[in-house]
């Protein structure tokens, strides 16, 4: 007899009950639910599905949500989530991280992340700020901004990450807004569906660190064209158009690294594997 | 085709509905989390009255109470004209703001029903949104005769000699 089939979820289904704890007016909020939606969107399962973070603000996201969660290593997501995505192949995995975690911390296993091409969604939601850890300049940060911490500004120029990731072989780069969770569900959903390595920058904005963000809603506007296929065009459009460009900006046909490891069948099998011998 | 543009109309209604709710239980665990109760819970009563609202044009429309989404809109503004700004809120705020941060989605819901009713839409989708655009006008006056009954805030009611976020 078929197994009677199981009822559609909706978003509130993937949201768990605890309540997060990010500063009232957060982008972050915006973003679980445009997750959260996606999932719905992509009839995908909670138990099919894992939330990998590292350390930050956007990085408590895995606990807001009913999926499989790690919060891991500051920096380190990619790292467990490719691991993770190797061994169970069958499984969607996100992964969440800010400016600071994925671009600073992280900003290695992110280039190595691209170039691997595991097929992982990647979610950073940026607001070029160190939000935690009360309002450092981040490595989106712009050179000029002003604060107590920086005064007159850090003087450093300011990371690129859609253009390292495009340069650094991702297979799929779109930039969303917090202030608009449909359209930012509608993008991740291509995201996960998209095979390889999928890079989502999410502009999320810091309401307590970075008030003048508030702004973003009104810069925030579609791509005016559709995501091209051919590299040197994107990042020639990417490193040209005024960071507010809201869309999927590339889409690649490279073949996702999927590893050379069978999968292991059991975690008993998985852990006879790790089992030490000798006398 | 008159009957799927009314249908439309309908499922764009129930989501309008759907995300206010939400952004307004939103806001009721980001209060809840700096123990600001009171608006809090004046919050998560605005959630179920959009609720109720969202639970009518289903019933209206006859469709299941848990459907699958509705087809995605694209809203002219990113988000649905009754959800309220999700930077709209600070941690002291007051139930006066709570109220005039309604009184505005109100306002808003009301437009825009407002102005499909006189688009060139078919006539049941024109008569449907009167109809919601003379409901979000009650609603509008519900806001305004509570909002009469809160106190105003005074003007330093965001002052705060220890807030819980700030550089150092």
């Amino acid at each position: 007899m078929n197994e009677p089939a199981a009822a559609a979820l909706v978003a509130k289904d993937f949201k768990s009950d605890y309540k997060p704890i990010w500063c009232p007016g957060c982008g972050d909020y915006s973003v679980l639910s445009s997750i959260t939606k996606a999932l719905a969107i992509l009839e995908l399962r909670p138990e099919n599905v894992a939330v990998v973070s590292g350390i930050g603000c956007s990085s408590r996201i895995p606990a807001y949500t009913t999926c499989y969660g790690f919060h891991g290593v500051h920096g380190r997501s990619l790292a467990a989530a490719t691991g993770l995505k190797v061994a169970r192949p069958d499984i969607t995995v996100l992964v969440a991280s800010g400016d600071g975690d994925g671009y600073s911390i992280g900003g290695n296993h992110f280039l190595h992340a691209c170039r691997r091409n595991v097929d992982l969604t990647y979610i950073v939601m940026d607001n070029h700020v160190y939000g935690m850890t009360k309002g450092q300049a981040s490595p989106t940060t712009e050179p000029d901004w002003d604060s107590k911490l920086a005064p007159g500004g850090s003087g450093v120029r300011e990371f690129h990450p859609l253009v390292i990731a495009l340069a650094s072989g991702a297979n799929f780069v779109a930039r969303a807004f917090s202030g608009d969770p449909n359209g930012t569900a509608a993008i991740l959903v291509e995201a996960v569906r998209h095979p390889g390595f999928s890079f989502v920058e999410i502009l999320s904005p810091c309401v307590t660190f970075r008030p003048d963000q508030r702004s973003w809603k009104e810069r925030a506007h579609p791509a005016p064209v559709a995501p091209t296929d051919d590299p040197a065009r994107a990042a020639r459009r990417i490193m040209t158009d005024d960071g507010f460009n809201i869309g999927v900006l590339y889409k690649g046909n490279r073949k996702p690294y999927r590893g050379s490891v069978p999968a292991t069948g059991t975690v008993a099998g998985l852990g006879r594997r790790f089992e030490l011998r000798g006398g | 085709m008159a009957k799927k543009a009314y249908a439309d109309f309908m499922a764009q209604a129930y989501t309008m509905e759907l995300e206010a709710t939400e952004r307004y239980a939103q806001f009721a665990e980001q209060l809840d989390t700096h123990n600001n109760r009171e608006v809090a819970d004046m919050f998560r009563k605005l959630s179920q009255i959009e609720a109720l609202h969202a639970k009518r044009i289903l019933e209206e429309m006859g469709w299941p109470s848990l459907p699958a989404l509705p087809a995605a809109f694209a809203w002219d503004e990113g988000e649905g004209p009754e959800s309220a700004p999700l930077d709209a809120i600070h941690y002291l705020m007051q139930p006066y703001h709570a109220l005039q941060l309604a009184l505005q989605c109100e306002q808003r819901a009301q437009k825009h029903f407002e102005r499909i009713a006189g688009s060139r839409a078919p006539k049941k989708v024109r008569a449907a949104a009167a109809e919601m655009a003379g409901e979000e006008r009650e609603h509008v006056r519900l806001i305004e005769a509570w909002l009469a009954r809160v106190p105003q805030p005074t003007a330093d009611w965001d002052e705060d000699p220890d807030p819980p976020r700030m550089s150092e």
